[in-house]
């Protein structure tokens, strides 16, 4: 039973952005419409997660698109309508993170890792030249010299 | 062990150790569960309502109900919620053993549903918040249903639990924090 309702669910949410977002609001004015665009695209769905309000067809969704409506229209600034969801549902309702403390990991970690890994490659690359350059000796040398020359090769400087 | 030994030994050792790292992470982030989104409201006072009752249109309903009683749940359901049915013959047995009240909240269903759904399936509930709109649903933070949490006497929300109540979840979660509750209450 579970199953067919977590299965269900996955598939609802996959076919959502076909039918997405159903009811039009009209705004007086097309500040508050591109107000009201950009903060339903950074509040997530807290039903089907990986959607934030814009893309998603759940209830609460269409709930929560409706709260955030009648906020814009009720003159409440951004901060203020962002504020109010973080209180009732979390950082976790935000689509982007904000950098704080226990997010700078999240943040910073892919620029770390990306420096690391440049890092290890450079130090890779040299070492690497130093090693071919300094495993012939001298007397190596003019013994593949020699050879070249028996063959009629030229040997490159 | 040579100098020389030792240095490629530690350049075999830094991608385990990284390895090991990422696995740490992965364990810790994969044993979570997604679903369960921690509530803010958690030792916050509940959030105001003044919403009808379900049996009674006529009397109005608020977080004064809490301070009626040293501890009390609170249980979001509907008629139309499929989890509900489950968990609900338990929450019968809890209401029957007056271990504690159960105050639902009738979040986005019609009043006639709600109520046969209660009279063939019995009420657990010392009242039900009838919350049509699903506004008071939005103010506690619900997401989906069923959610119950626990509130003092004091109106102070100390536990939410995603998803239904079950024997298990009674014994491990709700019980041990009701009745630590109910002892620094005095």
């Amino acid at each position: 039973m579970q199953l067919k309702i977590l299965v269900l669910t996955l598939l609802l949410c996959l076919v959502t952005p076909a039918f997405a977002v159903i009811e039009v609001f009209t705004f007086d004015d097309p500040v508050k419409e591109q107000r009201y665009r950009k903060l339903s695209e950074e509040l997530r769905c807290l039903v089907c997660q990986n959607q934030n309000l814009a893309d998603s067809n759940a209830d609460l969704a269409k709930d929560l698109r409706n709260q955030v409506y009648n906020m814009i229209e009720a003159g409440k600034n951004d901060a203020e309508i962002i504020d109010y969801m973080v209180s009732r549902y979390g950082e976790f309702v935000l689509y982007r993170p904000p950098l704080q403390t226990n997010t700078v990991l999240l943040w910073a970690g892919p620029f770390v890792l990306l420096l690391g890994g440049l890092a290890g490659l450079a130090v890779f690359v040299r070492r690497r030249k130093a090693t071919t350059r300094e495993r012939m000796s001298p007397e190596e040398q003019a013994r593949l010299r020699r050879m070249l020359e028996e063959q009629g090769g030229e040997p490159r400087s | 062990m040579s100098e020389e030994k030792k240095a490629s030994m530690a350049r075999y050792l830094i991608p385990l150790f990284i390895f090991v790292i990422l696995v740490g992470f992965f364990a810790v982030g994969l044993n979570r569960d997604p679903r369960l989104v921690p509530s803010p409201l958690v030792n916050k006072p509940a959030p105001a309502f003044s919403t009808a009752s379900l049996e009674q249109p006529d009397r109005v309903l608020d977080p004064q109900l809490f301070r009626q009683h040293k501890v009390s749940l609170f249980n979001v359901w509907a008629s139309w919620c499929v989890s509900c049915r489950q968990e609900h013959p338990f929450l019968l047995e809890v209401a029957k053993s007056g271990r504690v009240p159960i105050y639902g909240l009738n979040y986005k269903d019609e009043r006639a549903d709600a109520l046969n759904w209660l009279g063939a399936l019995g009420n657990p509930y010392t009242a039900s918040v009838y919350d049509h709109e699903g506004k008071v649903g939005i103010d506690w933070g619900v997401y989906g249903v069923p959610e119950t949490f626990v509130v003092d006497g004091k109106g102070i929300i100390r536990h939410k639990h995603v998803g239904p109540v079950s024997p298990q979840v009674w014994q491990d979660e709700l019980l041990p924090l009701i009745e630590r509750i109910e002892n620094e209450a005095g």
